[in-house]
């Protein structure tokens, strides 16, 4: 269901509420100046820009808004050794050239107990506060949405106008709001929720717009789960998603490291109370979609909208648009599948639980949860790898390192890891990996890897089976 | 950034929807330093067998097509945020991108990079695809000043859509850290008064 809507109104939604209060200027016929309250930055993305800064003479104009943690190009296994590849060793040197030399105050190198992924070392720490506007090179900077700041990623001629001055220049976008009615049936996830959303508004669905996720569903979620609905967005198109903050966020930010403090927190969370949409704010789009209806999900194809319930068929040639049949047919042959195909109970290779989407705590306890008493099915090459070193000091806290252990599975060290293959973290060609991650893109896992994307779940109940299985 | 007004040449098509980043340069090629170079790896997995050699069957690897311009499928340059996609694009030579629809981080990235993306119906991009494969040396002529896009053959000009600011932008080769430099005051001003 969708409704398109004209008619003016007086209510600002939430996504309003928050630009207006970062505008420093608008240029005439063009972009939003926006201030950037916090900065999140890694190694892949970042060299160019503080190379940028050098040529022009410049310093870095904030540095304590910027955080540092070196992820995407990092090594899972010994990282207390010098990493082997030269590229890759290099790039982490010029990371920690430019930190030193501009001073950087925030800055987790590898090894660090404060590093792991950007999107998951942030809110861990208490970097992201709601209300906030928070840009970082690489897509999945919407993860920090889910505490009612404006979120997204931004390229590395973006990074640089960051350090430079502290701001961006954007164009506002569209509001869309996604209603979700209902609860989740057991044994379903949040991870299925948004590949379910992004299978019905595809790839391109909500490019152009902001997305605030609302309804019972969405309430109901811990801070995990909303990270993991609001890291997908960009999945969709969207520029980020959003949700309302509420006591949830409030107790999950309270005593965090970098969260406010005393006075300043009363402060702040007086502050926090408003930022959400007036009752008579009108979206550009709005649609409602009924969660108790959306069954686990999985993906069968080279784009995350090409999803379907585990249980389902692929969809036939003749119900996809006819002009998208080529890309469909060559997306199906790169999986190796047909189209009308059932996946159920097909034979898998690896596994991986870990990346911004779905590598905290709750994911790996609701993975252990599963596998605890069972045994890892033989055929599975599995990669567990926590979201940060702190998610890691938790995992062995809470005892599900010894479940995990029991149960034939190893731990690895944190980082993106095989959500995006920089390093030797590759699924070989042709081999079929079932993915907590957020792309199953070709190749995104290694060179002709096979990506089914998926919560963690259907991970566990593919990891012990050793096929596609419903949890 | 250098400047750009018009510009009339021949166009290779890639006719595929959701073109991804990581289809326009994979991950394994982020690892450098600087900007350069990323050009050689473009479309690298369509691009290239495993041992380095090209697929014959790519329209990279193809002589008969040749440009400045590349034509794509709708929703061009989805997926991450790596500006290096457009790095990748532009260091290939192409300075145009047509297509009927484009991801937004893209979009943005090629902006900022000198690379203007091109939105056309979807009528008149199916048009282009079908004319250069009869006909390798259609032209496009796209003038930025009037905001149009001409396919030469038919005779067709559609007008697409620019922000008046990043037109500026671009028909003068200015960037905008230039410009936000410009306005530190207002953004201490900003701190301020918060
Ligand atoms: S885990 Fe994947 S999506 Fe997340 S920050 Fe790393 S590379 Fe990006």
């Amino acid at each position: 269901m969708s409704t398109d809507s004209q008619k003016p109104s007086t209510g600002k939604t939430l996504f309003d509420k928050i630009w207006d209060a970062h505008t420093v200027s608008t240029v005439e016929n063009g972009p939003t100046q926006l201030y950037i309250d916090r900065h999140f930055c890694h190694e892949v993305t970042s060299p160019q820009a503080f190379a940028g800064l050098r040529a022009r003479g410049l310093k870095v104009f904030r540095p304590d808004r910027t955080t540092m943690t070196a992820d995407h190009n990092t090594p899972t296994i010994n990282q207390d050794q010098p990493v082997n590849d030269p590229i890759s060793r290099n790039q982490l040197d010029t990371f920690d050239k430019n930190a030193k030399e501009f001073n950087m105050p925030f800055y987790y190198p590898l090894g660090n107990k404060k590093n792991g992924v950007v999107h998951i070392i942030g809110p861990e720490n208490g970097f992201t506060h709601p209300g906030m506007t928070i840009v970082c090179g690489d897509s999945h900077t919407s993860t920090h949405g889910a505490f009612g700041a404006i979120a997204f990623g931004i390229g590395t001629s973006e990074v640089e106008m960051v350090l430079a001055t502290q701001c961006i220049l954007q164009t506002r976008a569209k509001t869309m709001r996604i209603n979700f009615t209902g609860k989740l049936q057991d044994g379903v996830v949040a991870k299925d929720l948004a590949l379910y959303m992004i299978s019905q508004l595809t790839t391109g669905g909500a490019t152009g717009y902001f997305v605030e996720y609302a309804g019972e569903a969405i309430r109901n979620m811990s801070m995990e789960e909303r990270m993991t609905v609001c890291n997908l967005s960009i999945e969709m198109g969207a520029r980020g998603g959003m949700i309302a903050p509420d006591e949830i966020t409030f107790s999950y930010v309270y005593r965090r490291e970098f969260a406010p403090k005393g006075e300043e927190w009363d402060k702040q969370l007086a502050y926090w109370k408003t930022l959400k949409s007036d009752e008579d704010a009108v979206f550009d789009k709005e649609y409602t979609f009924d969660a108790s209806q959306i069954p686990p999900m999985i993906t069968y194809g080279t784009n995350p909208g090409m999803g379907m319930g585990i249980t389902d068929s692929i969809p036939t040639l003749e119900a996809t648009d006819e002009a998208g049949r080529i890309s469909f047919q060559k997306s199906l042959d790169y999986m190796g599948f047909q189209p009308g195909e059932k996946l159920e109970g097909k034979s898998i290779d690896y596994v991986f639980l870990g990346s911004c989407t779905n590598g905290r705590i709750e994911d790996f306890r609701t993975f252990a949860n599963y596998v605890k008493g069972k045994k890892k099915a033989d055929n599975v090459t599995a990669w567990l790898v926590p979201g940060s070193w702190m998610v890691e000091k938790q995992i062995r806290e809470e005892g599900l390192y010894d479940i995990l252990t029991e149960a034939g599975f190893a731990l690895r060290q944190p980082g993106c890891s095989a959500c995006l293959a920089m390093n030797d973290d590759k699924v070989p060609a042709g081999k079929y990996a079932v993915s907590t991650s957020n792309r199953n893109f070709e190749g995104r896992q290694g060179p002709g890897a096979r990506t089914i994307l998926a919560g963690p779940l259907v991970a566990a109940a593919a990891a012990i089976t050793g096929k596609i299985t419903k949890p | 950034m250098e400047k750009f007004q018009t510009l009339t040449s021949t166009y290779i098509p890639l006719p595929i929807e959701n073109v991804d980043t990581d289809q326009i340069i994979p991950a394994r090629f982020l690892k450098a330093t600087d900007k350069n170079g990323f050009g050689d790896n473009l479309f690298a997995d369509w691009r290239y067998n495993k041992d380095g050699s090209p697929k014959a069957d790519f329209v990279l690897n193809n002589p008969t097509y040749k440009g400045e311009i590349l034509v794509a499928g709708k929703n061009f340059g989805s997926g991450s945020s790596r500006e290096h996609a457009a790095w990748a694009v532009a260091g290939y030579g192409f300075k145009v991108v047509v297509s009927s629809f484009f991801a937004d981080i893209f979009k943005n990235n090629a902006l900022n990079n000198g690379v203007l993306p091109v939105v056309v119906s979807p009528e008149f991009l199916a048009k282009l695809f079908a004319e250069v494969t009869a006909d390798p040396q259609a032209t496009i002529t796209v003038d930025l000043q009037n905001q149009t896009v001409t396919n030469n053959k038919s005779q067709q000009t559609e007008s697409f859509e620019i922000n008046p600011y990043k037109k500026e932008c671009l028909l003068n080769g200015l960037d905008d850290i230039d410009y936000l430099l410009s306005k530190k005051d207002l953004i201490e001003q900003y701190e301020k008064n918060r």
